[in-house]
């Protein structure tokens, strides 16, 4: 009985402990979402946090704090070299650009040896506690409050609704949609080292484009006015694998449904801007 | 000179004429390679250029092309010409759903610009999904001599009879798609709607079927490229329309948004720049060749090879 | 104060601005007139940086802003209006005209993360102005709608706010009467010489001649791209070449 308590336990905390790292993912997607960008490179960017957080921590006896900031750092750095030339352009560069950048980490993973190739790294030290997904993720909501209601938030808000008469208005609208793409990629590194450091594991066959679809899933079926909807939507989609195991491989199938048909009936996720606004003000 | 030196001179020389004959045999290899990236490149570009969105279901379609084409073979016993015509009947029928179900009902209302590009990745891991459901991840294979291993001797080159048909099938839907736009009255409206869907559906061109032919016309294109493919390196797998849609996007971006002829000798570009990687570099990296390629052409050119310089729509 | 020297334009074969040439002189409204099609609003898309001319330089106070970025030249000081409504509608009428006054705000995004006081008297100071900016257009007691709400005459009001609210030098109208009644209309005028008055210079596009000729001081009429008159509304309304223009050779 003790023993069926125990892992009980041991499961519904690993379950805990994702619905906070997927959390931070969608989170991560929803800051290049808010400013009109896909970005379908978030799982190689957690991968690249994952990777450089668990060889810091195992190789090089770094702290797990320095750890988990260089393990965001080193993904925020490479999308400013992807975003810089991309983002310049219009639309939907940067998704394509993030598509192929995917699959060229997923072979630099399975090629280098600092990644250990094909088998990972095994052996990743328990250093995640609940406190620190608690931590992390009460930072990035404070954050996204704060941001919301300044003077950026109100640029990235422009910038999505309309490029062309943001930039007008005075906005430097690449700045923005850089820097919201290389925020996104630090926050998806960091979740990635803080997921390496609770599966205890690496490997180079999580993070293609299966799992930055499934990011993107979180996000869309929350819905993108507000980070309350990919908070949700991740919630949502983490928890329903654990109830819908019965359909196997065909799990994926789902997520491609939800995708269409969110996006056609449900434009604005399940979480809108006017979930939070009384009839009244709707005018 | 000395009789070692004069020697080693001519030993030289040998070992470079024996570089030049792998480098045209790497040639052939290339071309073949790129006329199939090409051709499904030019479906991709279609779409963009007359629907305006970014399909990335173009892969899964090219899967299903080729596994439609491997069913037709395994199962009905057809030849290598219906097969192909059924495989490009099967990812044409299916451009035409996606179209049907995930793009035309984005069409009616203002959406997201991003909200079709979604919806194809939708569509994409769905029927993905469902392939791999009915597959498993297992790579299948057609019968043993189905192309019978012939091959010719061009000079210093030796071509395959499989090389050979992949190279005058490709060009020959190439020709053909183009001779389409530029003479028919049906490429004119293509071209119309391309050019101002407004305008078009002015002038009477009935803008949704253009979209409708449009859609099945690059799907078909995409499924000879899935069949052309899976014979060429005699695979097949439920994940095969990945890497494809990487290299797709890759050539496109390289021949510039849109642009047939750009995808065209995009495709080539991409075709050559792989296998001269893997002959001369390394064949761990051929799937980042596509990304490297693509990364430098948005750093120089982000307008493609031929450079229209894309305004902004204001 | 805006000097265009000679720009041309061409889209693809296609030449659409050939050899324009006009100023505005500081603290007037000048007219851009012109049948559709004549390119009016290319004029406004290469003066506001959304479009680089073929050839030809863009001359604002003295200085060089032919190939400068949107953003650049509206921190230049000018600002401009679309004929096609560009509003954000999923935001509120306020915050439509905060995103105009972005380049006031200079707080950090340090400060913005922990609240420091320098985030909170600007917000504060601006957000004020910012109502202020609305009751210019009589949409102060909408400020907490969702600007997509507003009517379409509102909407253009408070697109003429929020092009405001950038605290620009020039202001570039585009059309603004297209779409509206005559009474809206003239309504609208009247706030344009209002929002003049108060010390902006203005350049607005208009295809109707009637409707801007009260209000302005000059008047350039543009025709297949080509300059084909300037000068006072009365020289221009004489002159033979707009007379055809706008009527055809038989009229």
């Amino acid at each position: 009985m003790g023993e069926f308590l125990a892992s009980t336990w041991y499961t519904y905390n690993t379950l805990l402990y994702t619905i906070f790292v997927n959390g931070m993912l969608a989170l991560s997607i929803y800051l290049t979402l808010a400013c009109g960008q896909l970005s379908l490179g978030n799982a190689a960017f957690m991968g690249m946090g994952a990777y450089t957080a668990a060889i810091l921590t195992m190789k090089a006896g770094a702290p797990f704090g320095i750890a988990l900031i260089a393990g965001g750092a080193l993904p925020a750095l490479v999308a400013l070299i992807i975003g810089i030339p991309t983002l310049r352009l219009s639309g939907v560069y940067l998704a394509m650009a993030t598509l192929g950048f995917g699959e060229v980490v997923r072979v630099a993973f399975l090629n280098m040896s600092i990644t250990g190739g094909s088998l990972g790294l095994n052996g990743v030290p328990a250093k995640t506690e609940f406190w620190h997904l608690l931590l992390v993720m009460g930072i990035l909501i404070y954050f996204f409050v704060k941001l919301k209601s300044s003077r950026f938030g109100r640029a990235l808000e422009a910038i999505n609704e309309d490029e062309t008469a943001a930039s007008v208005m005075g906005i430097r609208t690449t700045l923005f949609k850089v820097w919201a793409f290389a925020a996104g990629a630090f926050i998806a590194g960091v979740a990635g080292g803080l997921n390496a450091h609770f599966t205890f594991f690496v490997s180079p066959r999580e993070y293609g484009f299966e799992f930055a679809v499934d990011i993107l899933t979180f996000a869309i079926l929350g819905g993108t006015q507000t980070f309350w909807g990919p908070i949700v939507g991740s919630t949502i989609l983490t928890l329903l694998p654990e109830l819908l195991r019965f359909m196997g491989p065909y799990r994926l199938a789902l997520n491609g449904l939800i995708l269409l048909f969110v996006v056609i009936y449900l434009p604005n996720g399940i979480v809108s801007r006017d979930t939070f606004k009384k009839k009244a003000d709707r005018g | 000179m000395e009789p070692e030196t004069a020697f080693s001179a001519i030993g030289e020389d040998l070992i470079c004429i024996g570089r030049v004959t792998v480098f045209l045999q790497q040639f052939a290899n290339a071309l073949a390679l790129g006329s199939v990236y090409a051709l499904f490149a030019i479906g991709f570009t279609l779409i963009f250029g007359v629907l305006e969105i970014i399909t990335l279901a173009h892969g899964t379609i090219f899967m299903v092309g080729a596994f439609a084409g491997l069913l037709a073979v395994t199962k009905l016993h057809l030849g290598l010409g219906p097969a192909i015509l059924t495989a490009m009947l099967a990812a044409g029928t299916l451009g035409w759903v996606i179209d049907l179900v995930a793009v035309r009902p984005l069409r009616k209302r203002s959406f997201h610009h991003l909200a079709p590009m979604i919806a194809t990745i939708g569509c994409a891991t769905f029927i993905t999904s469902i392939a791999q459901g009915l597959f498993g991840a297992e790579a299948y294979r057609f019968p043993f001599d189905f192309v019978p291993a012939t091959s010719y001797t061009l000079g210093p080159v030796q071509l395959t009879l499989l090389q050979l048909i992949i190279i005058a099938i490709s060009f020959a839907f190439m020709v053909i798609i183009i001779v389409l736009l530029h003479k028919t009255k049906w490429g004119k409206a293509v071209r119309a709607v391309a050019e101002n869907r407004r305008t078009a559906a002015l002038l009477g061109i009935p803008v949704d079927r253009v979209y409708q032919i449009t859609s099945f016309t690059a799907g078909a294109l995409g499924g000879a490229a899935g069949i052309l493919t899976g014979i060429n390196f005699n695979t097949i797998h439920a994940f095969m329309g990945g890497p494809m849609l990487h290299r797709g996007i890759a050539v496109v971006i390289l021949g510039g948004m849109g642009d047939i002829r750009g995808a065209l000798l995009g495709g080539l570009i991409l075709g050559f720049s792989e296998i001269m990687s893997v002959a001369y570099i390394s064949s761990d990296f051929r799937d980042a060749v596509s990304f490297g390629l693509l990364f430098l052409i948005l750093l120089l050119k982000p307008a493609g090879i031929f450079g229209r310089t894309g305004e902004r729509k204001v | 104060m805006l000097k265009v020297q000679n720009i041309i334009k061409d889209f693809g074969g296609l030449r659409v601005l050939d050899g324009v040439v006009f100023q505005v002189a500081e603290g007037a409204i000048f007219g851009l007139i012109g049948p559709n099609g004549a390119g009016k609003t290319t004029v406004f898309n290469i003066v506001s940086g959304l479009l680089q001319p073929t050839d030809g330089r863009v001359i604002f106070n003295g200085a060089d802003i032919t190939r400068l970025p949107p953003h650049a030249i509206a921190a230049q000081g000018i600002s401009r209006t679309f004929q096609n409504i560009r509003i954000f509608g999923e935001m509120s009428l306020l915050e439509n005209v905060l995103v105009g006054m972005h380049r006031l705000f200079s707080y950090s995004p340090a400060a913005m993360f922990f609240d420091l006081p320098k985030k909170r008297t600007e917000e504060k100071l601006l957000r004020e102005k910012a109502c202020d900016i609305l009751s210019l257009v009589n949409l102060e007691d909408k400020a907490d709608w969702a600007a997509k709400n507003l009517s379409y005459g509102g909407q253009r009001k408070l697109e003429l706010a929020r092009a405001l609210a950038t605290d620009p030098k020039l202001l570039l109208v585009d059309e603004p009467a297209a779409g509206m009644n005559p009474a809206e209309t003239e309504e609208l005028m009247d706030e344009i010489v209002q929002i003049n008055r108060r010390g902006y210079t203005i350049c607005v596009i208009e295809h109707d001649m009637k409707v801007i000729m009260g209000i302005c001081g000059q008047i350039a009429v543009l025709n297949f791209g080509e300059l084909i008159a300037e000068g006072s509304p009365e020289e221009v309304k004489r002159n033979p070449l707009v007379i055809e223009a706008y009527l055809g050779k038989e009229g």
